[in-house]
């Protein structure tokens, strides 16, 4: 795409949880103003891998650079600092439900930052109304349906105007509408701030909409990065089953099938 | 034979492991939290509002269980006493078990009760939502935010709840012993006035703070710690994850207590 | 204003705590730092066997002041006790003093019985009427010793 270094890349990522190889030797790059989206069904490792960019999990090897840190062998004061740089949106939102939305989303400035009460509540409002949710702000989450929880998600995410947004199953649990204003958002949010976003999705339509590049995950290995056009043509038969909504097994092989009904193992 | 032999031995051996590890758990826990008074700036409006929670709210049920415990061991004593004739003493045996004992025990698994399980389901739904990899990906302390102000607010409110507890229940030993029972009141409350002396109260006061903090300590972790020492992360998981942390703080508190008496006695 | 409240609460849970601690610590315990003002009297008993130094004194089993202090009169053989009374308790002259068991396995404390004179004792006067303490051995062995006589 363009010249400049990537503003994430993974090298030779391998993790396990237990005895479990979850990754297997992943490898990519995402450009930066770049929105990618990582695709995979579940157990393929995708949330893991989301999990590893973040600095939740330490990975068994490999090197995760973002923005020029290190994050697998960040010292907690970089990492704080790569943080306040990055945003996150997760599934169910992860709103404090002890606070109210405005709270919840005015709490990283508050941290962070040492301005003063109104202009926090003016930038506040500014996101709450980005997300379509002006008005809600003293409410409490448990007051929310589950669309609206996700945008107060995303709201919270790019209150400190991150350079790089990730955004974790954005159209999980949602209705067609409301998951389609949500693509629409994030596609606002590149355009109007110019940030780098990495999603995680299993929803082939959202990805197909937004994403610039793809990257297939198949039980911990990457299957294809590429565009839309490219991961659409590919002739790999377990893209094109994810495409199709195709079973995973073709055909079933008698003898196996039967033996694992009768012990249980195969 | 010989092999079901190894099989149990491998298994008290992993259920061993476990322990320690827990353990060791609950160790780095505390010391992650309590290293958070240095350097940070103190949490104080979260410490307020865990007041409000821990504190001020429990009142009413400190306050009830207080007043029945002082009556129906004030009974208790009665029935004992008048036997031998010493009746006056009911003050001082009604003063001396709630201040030294009963005070700081029932006001403590009055907060395991109401506190302590609250406390955990909260944290282990919080771990469950995700919401502690939000703190974390927002670079915001969780041992600091979370975690500190909960215990200090502990430290703080127990010995308070106890102290309203005794009050109370001396309150309650004087309607029966006084009221009910007709004891003389100036031998209630100067027998009261004689026997308890400084370090009684002082025993009563350690104590309690102990206890709360422990009660908060253990809570907090089993619910921080959900995701690794349960099975079923769910619902299923905080269920668990919550009586295990009222079983094992009421033993330690208890634990704590005979330690303490035995040092202070 | 939601603020405001919280904090009110709070204070006023920390406040009643407080005043329970209070409570415990200073009327119950008797640690001082508030002390009444207070006036010596003595007595003297020809047997003050089992009364101990900080015995408490009282008057219809309320506590008024408590023993200070206890020392042989060399001369006399008798047991001269020094009793600190709270400055409000005025005694008249005839005031009996008695040492009696609380209960029957109780300690020893002085029972005061005021008297009916118009002339009060101040500070450093003695209580002439006084009562010894009663040994259980020695009410034995008297009706021992009378039940002999009989035969």
């Amino acid at each position: 795409m363009t010249t400049t270094s990537p503003i994430i890349t993974v090298k030779n990522l391998n993790s396990h949880y237990g005895e479990r190889q979850i990754l297997k030797n992943v490898n990519f790059c995402v450009q930066q103003g770049e929105i990618r989206v990582i695709m995979g069904g579940s157990g393929s490792g995708k949330s893991t891998l989301l999990n590893h960019l973040l600095a939740l999990l330490v990975p068994t090897s490999g090197s995760i650079n973002i923005d020029d840190v290190d994050v697998v062998n960040a010292d907690a004061k970089t990492l704080s600092n790569l943080r306040q740089k990055m945003g996150v949106a997760f599934q169910g939102g992860a709103l404090f439900s002890s606070m109210t939305v405005g709270e919840n989303i005015k709490l990283p400035l508050k941290h962070h930052t040492q301005l003063d009460e109104n202009t926090i509540d003016i930038m506040a409002r500014l996101k709450l109304e980005l997300m379509n949710l002006a008005g809600f702000e003293d409410l409490m989450p448990a007051e929310l349906s589950g669309g609206m929880l996700k945008r107060a998600g995303l709201a919270r995410a790019v209150i400190m105007d991150p350079k790089l947004l990730f955004f974790d199953e954005p159209s999980a649990g949602l209705d067609p509408v409301t998951s389609v204003e949500l693509d629409e958002l994030i596609l606002k949010l590149r355009d109007a701030m110019n940030m780098t976003i990495v999603v995680v999705t299993h929803e082939l339509e959202s990805a197909f909409k937004i994403a610039d590049k793809i990257t297939v995950l198949f039980d911990g290995e990457i299957a294809l990065t590429g565009t839309v056009d490219e991961i659409k043509n590919s002739d790999d038969i377990r893209i094109q089953n994810l495409i199709n909504r195709r079973s995973r097994n073709e055909k079933i092989n008698a003898e196996q099938y039967i033996k694992r009904l009768t012990t249980g193992q195969g | 034979m010989f092999n079901s032999l190894t099989l149990t031995i491998e298994s008290i051996g992993s259920v061993v492991v476990r322990r320690i590890e827990s353990a060791g758990r609950l160790g780095t826990f505390l010391a992650q939290i309590v290293s958070r008074l240095w350097g940070h700036k103190f949490p104080l409006g979260e410490t307020i509002k865990q007041l409000h929670f821990v504190g001020a709210r429990t009142v009413p049920l400190i306050l009830i269980s207080g007043l029945f415990t002082g009556m129906v061991i004030a009974l208790q004593f009665y029935d004992t006493l008048i036997r031998f004739g010493s009746v006056e003493l009911l003050g001082a045996a009604v003063a001396m078990s709630l201040i030294r004992e009963l005070g700081p025990v029932m006001a403590a698994l009055m907060v395991i009760a109401r506190v302590g399980s609250a406390t955990c389901a909260e944290i282990g739904i919080m771990r469950n939502e995700q919401q502690f990899d939000a703190l974390d990906c927002m670079a915001i302390d969780s041992y600091h935010y979370i975690m500190l102000p909960r215990l200090i607010a502990a430290l703080i409110a127990v010995p308070l709840l106890t102290a309203l507890f005794d009050v109370f229940g001396i309150g309650g030993g004087y309607i029966v012993g006084v009221l009910i029972h007709g004891v003389s009141e100036g031998a209630y409350l100067t027998g009261m006035a004689d026997t308890i002396v400084w370090n009684d109260v002082l025993m009563g006061l350690i104590k309690s703070t102990l206890f709360g903090g422990v009660i908060l300590w253990i809570s907090l972790a089993k619910g921080f710690y959900l995701h690794i020492e349960q099975k079923n992360a769910g619902a299923e998981g905080v269920s668990q994850a919550t009586t295990n942390a009222v079983v094992l703080s009421a033993v330690l508190m208890l634990f704590v207590d005979y330690i303490v008496s035995s040092l202070m006695i | 204003m939601k603020r405001m409240n919280l904090n009110f609460i709070v204070g006023l849970f920390i406040i009643a705590g407080m005043a329970a601690v209070a409570y415990l610590s200073v009327t119950i315990a008797g640690v001082s730092g508030y002390s009444k003002d207070n006036y010596q009297l003595v007595a003297k008993f020809s047997n003050s066997s089992g009364l101990k130094k900080g015995a408490f004194i009282e008057i219809a089993g309320v506590k008024v002041g408590k023993v200070t202090n206890i020392v042989l009169d060399k001369e006399a053989f008798e047991s001269v006790a020094t009793f600190t009374f709270d400055d409000d308790v005025a005694l008249s002259e005839d005031t009996i003093a008695s040492i009696r068991t609380a209960g029957i396995l109780g300690d020893k404390f002085v029972k005061i019985s005021p008297g009916a004179t118009d002339e009060m004792l101040s500070s450093g006067d003695e209580i002439i009427e006084t009562e010894s303490s009663i040994s259980i051995e020695e009410l034995v062995s008297k009706y021992m010793f009378n039940s002999d006589d009989k035969s």
